[in-house]
């Protein structure tokens, strides 16, 4: 059953071939035989996911099952699930039990699924390796001596292990793609306010996105359409109708114009990753779309944007943690200050620290200027950047990440190096724009993935040009050996 | 820019947080490398560039000022380090 994708499992449950129970009970096995290797999940909630896997089964039985009824799912522990503990990879946190659902978790519940567990991730979703996390590093399944990126390290390396068919992220400058790309599975960053953010703990408001990871298009497309939608609760939620995005996956690639951004296949980017994403452009026009060569001149600038941007935004966001309504509190504080400044270097790591003291400086008086609002006018620019070329094109494609994954412990003492693990993702985020990433190759054991970009709302697009890939090639079957 | 310990010191009072003295200066050294990296921007001009905040150029939208939600005080304040009648209890260091 740990093989089958949503779409097959959906199937299977409705066909009465399994329950939901029995899937449950054996994913829950397979986790708790796997994960000590893995490091995936932080929390397993065994008892719950059989109590909601039993409530799925009578649901199915009354004749109101959905299409995800019963199907399991990881969440990223970035979510708030009431009563279950919320960690965000935090020592800050680590104690933290949410009194609510976030938005994502309540609508994947009505949809019928069976949460599994909470997935690892660095720490407050800074990082691009997953060795950030205070519960310590995610392993890749691919190859247990690299990392699987980050910052939804876990819940990537869940699914790659065939621990969950499908699993939650968020994406603030790479972090559902880079880690699909590394782990060899497919996710999707929706356009910014697609998803509601609503009990998703906040990193970089004004780029911070959920999505789904899973092995297929078509199931990426399943979990969207139910997670995606207007929220009232989250100030940049947009109020525009979810499309079915099963129902366009099957369009033909005729004709369909995709643009190659020079700027993305130039230095930087490995040899041999470029030898397999430029295979994979060869499959697309085998598929009929047409390939041409743009230009987004800006990209270069936008790691050194995205690093005023996020930390700028994540330096206020994170003086919530204060040491006084919940999260880590420190001993014997001898006054006001000495509370909140140890409580604060306690519960936070190194990444998050060095993140919250570029932010703090670059908010800081007569800094502003300089650092913040000229940031916000690159990020204008890498936006008309891309408004020029959907102009001419309908997706945008190029390797997901320059590298394949990297091994543990490389890159996670030179900050600089690690950052520019995100640089074809982070310019995505600062437009606002959905991206998608595919599995098309390897380099030796590694996975290598393909980015797929669109215009605003265009995710239909990108998750139809994903499957009509995954419908020529068998990249997206492959399995890891040690977990087959 | 490049930043020295002193300045270090000052950023981490302003963040609220205590960073050990050893800890500094690598603080110091990173702090300066990611400044030296975003400073790449410098490059570009950018006068009579209008900022991005949102990535939609979308204005927040607003709701009406009306109570929503029920009372849980009890249910959020079981998370808190301390509770007592209702109320959060710090040490007595807080005025």
């Amino acid at each position: 059953m740990h093989d089958k994708t949503i779409a097959q499992l959906s199937a299977g449950l409705a066909a009465g071939e399994f329950s939901s129970e029995e899937l449950t009970r054996a994913l829950l096995e397979r986790i708790e035989q796997f994960n000590p290797s893995l490091n995936a999940f932080i929390t397993v909630t065994d008892e719950a996911a059989l109590s909601q896997a039993r409530a799925a089964d009578q649901r199915r039985r009354q004749g109101q099952a959905e299409p995800l009824t019963g199907v399991p799912i990881a969440q990223k522990d970035i979510f708030c699930t009431d009563g279950v503990r919320t960690s965000c990879g935090s020592r800050m946190l680590d104690r933290f039990i949410a009194p609510y659902n976030a938005t994502v978790v309540d609508k994947l519940n009505a949809a019928g699924m069976v949460m599994l567990g909470k997935t690892n991730m660095d720490e407050f979703a800074m990082g691009s390796s997953n060795e950030t996390s205070f519960y310590g590093p995610v392993r890749n399944p691919w190859d247990l001596d690299a990392v699987p990126g980050g910052s939804s390290g876990g819940s990537a390396a869940a699914v790659a292990a065939r621990l969950a068919p499908g699993a939650t992220g968020t994406d603030t400058g790479g972090s559902i793609r880079q880690p699909a790309a590394l782990c060899g599975i497919t996710g999707i960053k929706p356009t910014y306010g697609r998803v509601s953010r609503w009990g998703m703990i906040a990193y970089a408001s004004s780029l911070d996105q959920g999505g789904p990871f899973a092995r297929t298009a078509e199931d990426c497309a399943l979990l969207l359409g139910a997670m995606a939608g207007f929220d009232p609760r989250d100030s940049t939620s947009v109020n525009q109708p979810v499309p079915d995005y099963v129902a366009a996956l099957d369009q033909p690639l005729t004709g369909v114009k995709i643009g190659l951004p020079k700027e993305y296949f130039g230095d930087g980017l490995d040899g041999s990753v470029a030898h397999v994403v430029e295979a994979a452009i060869t499959e697309y026009q085998a598929l009929g779309a047409q390939i041409v060569e743009v230009s987004l001149p800006n990209s270069r600038l936008a790691i050194p944007a995205y690093y005023v941007i996020a930390p700028a935004e994540c330096s206020s966001n994170l003086a919530r943690f204060d040491g006084v309504r919940y999260g880590h509190r420190c001993d014997q504080p001898k006054d006001l200050l000495d509370l909140y400044t140890r409580s604060r270097a306690e519960g936070f790591g190194a990444e998050v620290t060095r993140r919250i003291l570029v932010g703090t400086f670059a908010l800081s008086a007569g800094y502003y200027d300089a650092y913040y609002l000229k940031a916000q006018q690159i990020r204008r620019l890498i936006s008309e950047d891309f408004q020029r070329v959907f102009a001419q094109v309908d997706v945008i494609a190029g390797p997901t990440s320059p590298t394949v994954a990297f091994n543990l412990g490389e890159k996670v003492d030179d900050p600089i190096t690690m950052y520019l693990s995100d640089i074809y993702t982070i310019a995505v985020n600062l437009a606002g724009l959905p991206g998608l990433s595919l599995p098309v190759g390897f380099v030796g054991q590694r996975p290598v993935g393909l980015q797929l970009i669109g215009n605003y709302f265009a995710e239909e697009r990108l998750l139809n040009a994903a499957h009509r890939y995954q419908q020529a090639t068998d990249w997206h079957r492959r399995t890891p050996t040690a977990f087959a | 820019m490049s930043l020295g310990p002193a300045e270090v010191g000052k950023i981490a009072h302003l963040a609220r947080l205590a960073i050990r003295e050893q800890d500094v200066p690598a603080y110091a050294r990173n702090l300066s490398a990611i400044l030296e990296l975003v400073e790449q921007m410098n490059a570009v001009d950018t006068s009579g560039v209008a900022p991005l905040a949102n990535p939609l150029d979308m204005a927040q939208r607003l709701r009406a000022d009306e109570v929503t939600e029920t009372d849980q005080r009890a249910h959020f304040q079981a998370i808190a380090p301390r509770v007592e009648a209702g109320l959060y209890l710090v040490p007595k260091v807080i005025e």
